[in-house]
């Protein structure tokens, strides 16, 4: 106790300067932590957490039981594969194919307008793709104009999750190079320049020198979105769903807002939310762990 | 082109595959620059101007710009989104750089390095919507802007890429601040701050977008249309058009429901971003890679 009043005293500045910051990640990140415990409550806003009676298990039971839940986990799922599949590589094919370019200029001229997209809001952009693609957009016009009867790409249930996915490479692919041009560059040329002169063309130097170069980044990328396949864009789907509807687009973190927040089924809702952060944190504690193994450095 | 150097060992340009190439690249610009380009042109369409899927309006007019202007909701809600987004970043920089500082000395002080290990920790989960949205009710913020601030006001990656910086700065200009007297405080005001204004820059320039775009935060915790972002108006106005009716009974309806009023709109929740962009685009590779660094 001596010590510690000793250190207060001695380092207050430096307390000083902690205790903004600190008092901030406490209340607003650790706090809510309590809050958890709802998902165990027969949750009522009116009695507050120390007035609601206690339930243990029966909200998750009743989750399991719910035909919707296990609807928004099967699109969950889907989504988060399709991104897997495809917004994955999308960004690892561009950045090969920019490497490719001999003129560094083509090449940051690319770049700008590539990135651009990952700064603008998901508002914006869905309002944006709404413009384009949208029941009174400039696809549509030109639908009309051709004679082929209307068309909303922006509405479509069966295609939802494709858009999504395209969307989502549209924002991103090009933030996403960053990290390979990173990798890219790291890579020695002399291996090239050797490989070059033992006749291997362009394509097989891709092959044989680029991508067992940038492999490590590649599988520490993949193994940490493998961690994260129960988050898919909440605010991109949420701002969607009332086009396409919830069976299309109900998500896990969508389904805890509707169904908790709006719904005010809170202790539902917030069961759902809490065991798709425990089974987050686990995946990306464990994926950690296989990056590691793979002999990538992994986070932490 | 001086731009262009091949190095002497790779061969020469194939030309079917420098017009493959060409094609691809022209195709994917197309996708990323058309879609932009076709709102913010539009937007000065005149209301009577049928629209196509053509860039260019057969008429053109700021008319759209003009109503937006006249007043009503979507004005006020650039004001809000502008202060928000000023205050907020300021005291996210503050925030943000003050618990930096001290984060940097995990050696010579004790409870620093739990500290950072509580920061750090913060990265791994989230208690999610609904109890944030407790904490957020419990401190009374609902409805008031302060919410749009205060649960977000400091992140976890940017406090480390900021203490990184400042980990690189050299000692010895702390240690001679130090024999002349100074203390911590104004070794960081007068020393380090003044040292790190371009990584003060970035990390100021990504609080701002945050801020700017900032639409869920919003959307749970105000339910007051009078006070809402430009996100959430955009939100409204262009996405949901179609409930607008049953909701009648805020002035933003009054807005006449044309194409290239919609599409002021979303240039409107742009052009910040348009104007931050280039500086952003100076900065953030370095960026991002410092933060993948291990702190």
């Amino acid at each position: 106790m001596r010590r510690l009043t000793h250190a207060l005293r001695r380092h207050k500045a430096i307390y000083l300067l902690l205790l903004p910051g600190m008092l901030y990640f406490l209340l607003f990140h650790y706090l809510p932590l309590a809050g958890v415990s709802i998902a165990f409550m027969d949750y009522s806003p009116f009695l507050g957490l120390s007035g609601s009676s206690w339930i243990g298990l029966d909200n998750f039971a009743k989750l399991f039981d719910d035909p919707e839940f296990a609807s928004t986990v099967r699109n969950t799922l889907v989504i988060s594969f399709l991104q897997i599949a495809f917004a994955f590589p999308a960004p690892i094919l561009l950045a090969l194919l920019l490497n490719s370019l001999l003129s560094g200029r083509v090449k940051r001229m690319v770049q700008t307008v590539v990135y651009l997209p990952h700064f603008l809001s998901w508002v914006i952009v869905i309002a944006v793709w709404q413009q384009v693609l949208g029941g009174a957009g400039a696809l549509a016009d030109l639908f009309q104009q051709l004679g082929l009867g209307s068309v909303n790409v922006m509405a479509n249930a069966e295609t939802f999750k494709i858009l999504l996915t395209a969307q989502v490479i549209w924002k991103d692919v090009g933030w996403g190079t960053i990290i390979f041009f990173a990798a890219i560059a790291s890579i020695p040329t002399q291996l090239y320049e050797s490989a070059a002169v033992d006749g291997a063309g362009p394509l097989r130097r891709t092959w044989h020198i680029t991508l067992p170069g940038i492999l490590p980044v590649i599988v520490l990328l993949l193994i940490l979105k493998l961690g994260d396949v129960l988050s898919v864009g909440f605010e991109q789907i949420l701002l969607q769903q009332p086009s396409v509807g919830a069976e299309a687009a109900q998500v896990l973190d969508t389904f805890v807002y509707f169904r908790g927040v709006l719904g005010g089924d809170w202790g539902i809702g917030a069961a759902a939310g809490l065991l798709k952060g425990v089974i987050g944190t686990l995946m990306i504690v464990a994926a950690n762990r296989m990056a590691r193994r793979a002999g990538s450095e992994g986070l932490f | 082109m001086t731009s262009s150097h091949r190095p002497a060992w790779v061969e020469p340009p194939n030309r079917v595959v420098t017009a493959l190439k060409g094609m691809v690249i022209g195709l994917i610009l197309l996708i990323m620059i058309y879609p932009l380009a076709y709102v913010i042109l539009n937007s000065f369409a005149s209301p009577e101007a049928t629209t196509t899927a053509g860039l260019i309006p057969s008429e053109w007019s700021f008319s759209a710009y003009t109503t937006i202007f006249k007043g009503g909701i979507v004005q006020r809600s650039l004001i809000v989104s502008i202060a928000i987004t000023l205050v907020g970043t300021a005291l996210s920089l503050a925030v943000t750089a003050t618990l930096a500082y001290a984060l940097t000395k995990t050696r010579q002080i004790p409870g620093v390095r739990a500290a950072l290990y509580l920061v750090l920790l913060t990265m791994l989960f989230s208690a999610g919507i609904i109890p944030n949205y407790l904490v957020v009710k419990a401190f009374g913020l609902l409805d008031s802007y302060w919410a749009l601030i205060i649960p977000v006001l400091a992140s976890a990656f940017n406090v480390v890429v900021m203490r990184n910086f400042f980990m690189q700065l050299p000692r010895e200009l702390f240690e001679a601040a130090r024999m002349d007297g100074a203390g911590e405080l104004s070794i960081f005001v007068k020393i380090v701050l003044p040292l790190s204004k371009a990584v003060l820059a970035v990390i100021g320039l990504f609080y701002a977008v945050a801020y700017w775009n900032s639409f869920f935060n919003a959307m749970l915790y105000l339910n007051d249309a009078s006070k809402w972002p430009i996100q959430l108006v955009l939100n409204s106005y262009v996405l949901q058009g179609a409930s607008m009716s049953s909701m009648n009974n805020t002035e933003m309806y009054n807005l006449p429901s044309s194409q290239s009023v919609q599409m002021a709109v979303v240039v409107l929740a742009t052009v910040p971003i348009l104007i931050v962009y280039p500086f952003l685009q100076k900065y953030f590779t370095k960026g991002v890679l410092t933060g993948a660094i291990k702190g």
